[in-house]
């Protein structure tokens, strides 16, 4: 992003938090948010829990029990049973040019259709919107035939074909996410103040200068959002990968999650701190980008 | 088809676009198009075609006509249970899980203290994947070991939260809205914090309780976020798919469209005619929503 | 760090792990020599895993030069993913399942005939050949190991009370309500993975109506409505009183844990479901019996026991090459020995061998009481959904013992669901 773009940032809402007496209302909502929260987070607790105790001993007693031998053993199993570094590069090599593509070329349609005020960009809209509603299981088989059939150099694959290689993940998480950012970055854009643009113009900036220098700038807390929310989501993802790669070591980390669970044997304890490591990335993310996430999911109410 | 119109925008435009953003517009509006129909549209089209076949993947394509559809309705039993509970995730997540993530989010704007540790407790479920979701349920309402019936204490004749089927749903439902109250709650929280303050006190001044503020008040300026909460509920509700998947594999009470269409189109079974047919149906009642959703957005344009 | 040296950072590192990767993507493909073997495995668990791993690198240490390059998934997701697995870019070699769940592929011209191999197979049983073979006669699989199921439970809590196993369904029947005046659970039960509670079907049906109705039925050419298939049904009803209540929502690791635990006294199981419950210090006192009789006239002739190996995938692009064809048929023929068996199982003690030139002087009691059981058996099934089609299995037969679990009383409407969709299921090509 430009270096001009801090400069045309948009002022952050007017913090309300002054502070106020202790009423007890107050309190009573506390309580209440601190009951729920720690319903909230019983589950992950839990889950933390039986990732240090031994398998043996949940079973025999329940997970529900007093601890009797506590340790971060399964961690240190998970880790190495299940290859994760390998399987983390190739969840990487699918999530960051995924999130990356897909916020560009969305954004581009959405500023196209909020900010230009072309015709037809409500069928546009339709489009996009429409086939962000449709569940993922309805592409898969027309998606696997064609993909088997298109060949690519080997450089591009070592298949040889788009099958069984990271571009058609990467390319149908794309089109797969892009209605949803569509949707999204548009209901933004359309809160912008429209006189940035028309001064632009007057200038005599084209479309690009536009898009780039002038909308893409003042969508970054949307855009920030947007990037933490797709970026779950790809992480997340364990369809795709499943469908068009068939080999093993090409496998995304949520994929990967399953090696750790057996034919016949399946160590839910060892599952859980698979689990915990899996999902501390995203947590990551989340926890890093907290501020900038709620700020920019402010989807254009009126100031 | 949309590809050309726009491009027909485009030429229309030229007295107000010069060749290079033309130029500009043609690729950067192109690819995505082009993708959303190559990787959305097409394969949905091509699948609406497969579903009048037979075929199992491997074989020759064979037509049958609405066989697939016949049999569907009057012989999977599995069918009309799972369009029940595909509706009954709706009504649960719209009418539970929504409002509950927008009182949160109400009681957190209020600017107490801990707020960022309120949100990132409620909204961590968000990011937690299928197995992870899957094996908690496991850990929590298993019936011999799960920490529930440990709870409840009843060892005689405890309950099998999983296992009954018409106990089940409700159990996978709660997970469900465990983590899309995080999510609601979020983006409420988003709307909240751009609702201009003044506002508020404004009508605190003209001697309006706090409910009556909110809900004559802030509620309606924040339009914008329940079209987007209405949206991703219903996507939500119609594809939901990887909790009961992770728990098991959709079946005995817990039966969804998505996961019908999986164990048809994706497993070992290879009916990809009889699952396009499901896949179908679920294509329509999710085009009933966007057409819904269509007309409101064009007349919100028009009274714009 | 600010957000724009954040994602910075990201596309850096993207391109930083992108580039490697497709500069040794570069290189020559795996098996262009064609001394290396590609072999697609669904062992992801570590035990067998690693035996597995060890038998490939003894087959590498006496050939000469030749070795085996294995691509691992998951058991489940590779399952999930046959078809396209051998549609789109199989290995040249990948571990499958016997019987009908080969046979369905064989038809479809996704596998390799051996039968060349075959001639000089040794030590294969007659049945262990038509397992092998698909509807065309031809063999298609080089057995590995199987595991027989039966009716496992403790030693030691048979002798305590005395409990005598069982040979008649009456006598099981009295030895379940005995359990059950004992305060025990008589026979573990799950079915929440769908698949666990076939086994019994499979017994009962087998023990009523003996091993020919079974390949029949699972053919799709007798009538689910038959009153055969209904006696099969009413007598699991007059079991379901002594098995463990809430089946549907307990995987079979729970129920066998309940059998180590000593809080269920019986269950019907695979030989290495229990084995893997229970602690080493425990195998010992791990025992079973056949499935009781039934009906005297099929006796306990058939016996269930699933047989897992290894085929050769159509669609390998380096099967094209002759040299690489040569290789992988090689690795069969070895695969296809008695000592090529004993490797794997001397670190996978949870199945048997299916080559009787197999050493089983190491074996433990239980793997050699299981080498009586299948040895002694007239003929050998595989498993309901090893026996029938994938589809018919999973998507009908699934949910429908699912639901008699739970309600075991309307088995007419049961077998009537069951036999509509399979009409329209065995059908449809």
């Amino acid at each position: 992003m430009t270096t001009r773009a801090a400069a045309v940032r948009p002022a952050p809402p007017a913090p309300t938090t002054a502070r106020r007496r202790l009423r007890p209302g107050r309190l009573g909502v506390h309580a209440f948010l601190m009951t729920v929260s720690i319903a909230f987070l019983a589950p992950l607790v839990l889950a933390v829990y039986a990732s240090l105790r031994p398998y043996d001993e949940t079973s025999e007693y329940g997970y529900f029990s007093l601890p009797r031998h506590l340790s971060l053993d399964y961690y240190r199993q998970a880790f190495t049973d299940s290859g994760m570094t390998k399987y983390f590069v190739n969840t990487m090599i699918i999530a960051v040019p995924g999130v990356l593509v897909t916020l560009f070329l969305a954004s581009f349609v959405a500023f196209a259709l909020a900010r230009l005020k072309m015709r037809g960009g409500l069928v546009l809209l339709m489009l996009f919107t429409a086939g962000n509603l449709l569940p993922q299981q309805v592409i898969v088989t027309p998606l696997y035939v064609v993909f088997n059939r298109i060949p690519l150099p080997y450089w591009m694959s070592d298949s040889m074909t788009m099958f069984d290689s990271y571009w058609a993940v990467v390319l149908v998480q794309i089109g797969f996410q892009l209605g949803f950012c569509v949707f999204v970055l548009a209901n933004f854009m359309r809160t912008l103040p429209q006189e940035i643009l028309e001064a632009a113009v007057v200038d005599g900036a084209g479309v690009w200068t536009q898009f780039w220098r002038i909308t893409l700038p003042l969508c970054r807390p949307a855009l920030a959002a947007l990037g933490t929310l797709q970026f779950t989501w790809m992480y997340n993802d364990f369809l795709w990968a499943l469908v068009f790669i068939s080999d093993g070591d090409k496998l995304p980390i949520t994929s990967a999650l399953n090696n750790l669970r057996g034919q016949f044997f399946t160590d839910y304890n060892l599952l859980a701190a698979g689990s915990v490591i899996v999902a501390l990335p995203t947590l990551v993310v989340f926890m890093l980008l907290q501020r900038h996430f709620i700020a920019g999911l402010t989807l254009g109410s009126n100031k | 088809m949309s590809f050309i119109s726009g491009r027909r925008t485009g030429q229309r435009g030229t007295r107000r676009f010069t060749r290079r953003d033309l130029v500009v517009l043609g690729v950067l509006l192109g690819i995505p198009v082009l993708l959303d129909i190559a990787i959305v549209w097409g394969p949905t089209l091509a699948s609406v075609a497969l579903s009048f076949t037979s075929w199992d993947g491997i074989g020759d394509i064979k037509w049958v006509g609405t066989r697939n559809y016949a049999n569907l309705f009057t012989n999977y039993p599995q069918f009309w249970p799972a369009a029940r509970h595909n509706l009954l995730w709706l009504g649960f997540l719209g009418l539970v899980a929504a409002p509950f993530g927008l009182l949160l989010a109400v009681l957190i704007d209020k600017g107490v203290r801990f707020s960022r540790f309120y949100q990132s407790t409620l909204y961590m479920p968000v990011v937690l994947s299928l197995a992870v979701v899957g094996f908690i349920a496991q850990l929590i309402f298993s019936r011999d070991q799960g920490a529930l019936n440990a709870i409840v204490g009843d060892t005689r004749t405890p309950t099998d939260w999983l296992g009954d089927p018409d106990l089940n749903i409700w159990m996978i439902l709660l997970a469900a809205a465990w983590r899309h109250t995080g999510y609601v709650m979020i983006l409420y929280l988003a709307g909240l914090k751009a609702v201009d303050p003044s506002l508020k006190e404004a009508a605190a001044i003209d001697g309006a309780s706090e409910t009556q503020t909110f809900f004559r008040i802030v509620f309606p300026t924040l339009r914008p976020v329940n079209v987007i909460v209405g949206v991703i509920t219903v996507i939500e509700s119609l594809r939901a798919f990887d909790i009961v998947y992770a728990v098991n594999h959709g079946r005995n009470g817990l039966e969804l469209l998505s996961v019908l269409v999986t164990d048809n189109i994706i497993g070992e079974a290879s009916r990809i005619g009889f699952g396009s047919a499901i896949a179908v149906v679920l294509l329509a009642v999710s085009l009933g929503f966007v057409v819904t959703y269509l007309v409101q957005e064009l007349r919100g344009e028009k009274n714009r | 760090m600010s957000r724009r040296s954040l994602l910075r950072g990201a596309a850096v590192g993207a391109g930083a792990v992108t580039l490697p990767a497709l500069l040794t993507a570069c290189g020559s493909g795996p098996g262009g020599d064609g001394k290396t073997i590609t072999l697609g495995s669904n062992s992801s668990d570590p035990v067998p895993k690693k035996a597995f791993a060890e038998a490939f690198s003894a087959y590498a240490a006496q050939s000469d030069g030749r070795k085996v390059k294995v691509n691992t998934v998951d058991h489940n997701t590779f399952q999930e993913n046959i078809n396209r697995y051998l549609q789109g870019k199989p290995d040249d070699v990948f571990m499958w399942f016997a019987g009908n769940r080969m046979q369905f592929f064989a038809e479809k011209g996704l596998l390799h005939d051996i039968s060349d191999n075959w001639h000089g197979y040794k030590g294969f049983s007659a049945a262990l050949k038509a397992q092998s073979s698909g509807a065309d006669g031809k063999q298609y699989l080089t057995p590995y190991y199987y595991y027989p199921w039966a009716v496992f439970h403790r030693k030691s809590l048979f002798t305590e009370r005395g409990y005598q196993a069982p040979k008649t369904l009456d006598e099981y029947v009295a030895l379940a309500k005995q359990m059950k005046k004992d305060k025990l659970d008589p026979i573990a039960f799950c079915d929440k993975d769908g698949w666990p509670a076939m086994g019994t079907f499979d017994y009962i049906n087998m023990r009523t109506n003996g091993y020919e109705f079974h390949k029949s039925l699972m053919a799709g050419e007798e009538a689910w409505t038959d009153k055969r298939v209904r006696e099969v049904f009413d007598t699991w009803r007059r079991l379901l009183p002594y098995c463990q209540q809430g089946a549907n929502g307990r995987t079979w690791q729970e129920a066998a844990t309940s059998l180590q635990k000593r809080d269920a006294g019986m269950a019907v199981f695979g030989l290495p479901h229990p084995g893997a419950q229970f602690s080493k210090t425990e195998q010992g006192d791990l025992d079973f019996f056949p499935f009781p009789v039934i009906n005297p006239e099929h006796g306990q002739d058939a016996v269930e026991a699933p047989i897992d190996g290894f085929l050769l995938a159509k669609k390998s692009k380096n099967l094209k090459n002759k040299k690489s064809l040569e290789s992988a048929k090689d690795l069969l023929k070895w695969l296809a020995t008695g000592k090529a068996e004993d490797i794997y199982l001397k670190s996978d003690p949870n199945n048997i061998a299916v080559n009787d030139q197999a050493d089983t002087s190491q074996y433990s009691a239980l793997q050699k009481k299981a080498v009586d059981l299948v040895s002694g058996a007239k003929q050998i099934s595989q498993f309901m959904d090893r026996d029938t089609r994938p589809d018919f299995s999973s998507t009908v037969m699934i949910p429908a013992i699912q639901k008699f679990i739970s309600s075991p009383n309307d088995v007419d409407g049961l077998v009537n669901d069951i036999e509509r969709q399979k009409k329209s299921i065995f059908t449809s090509d």
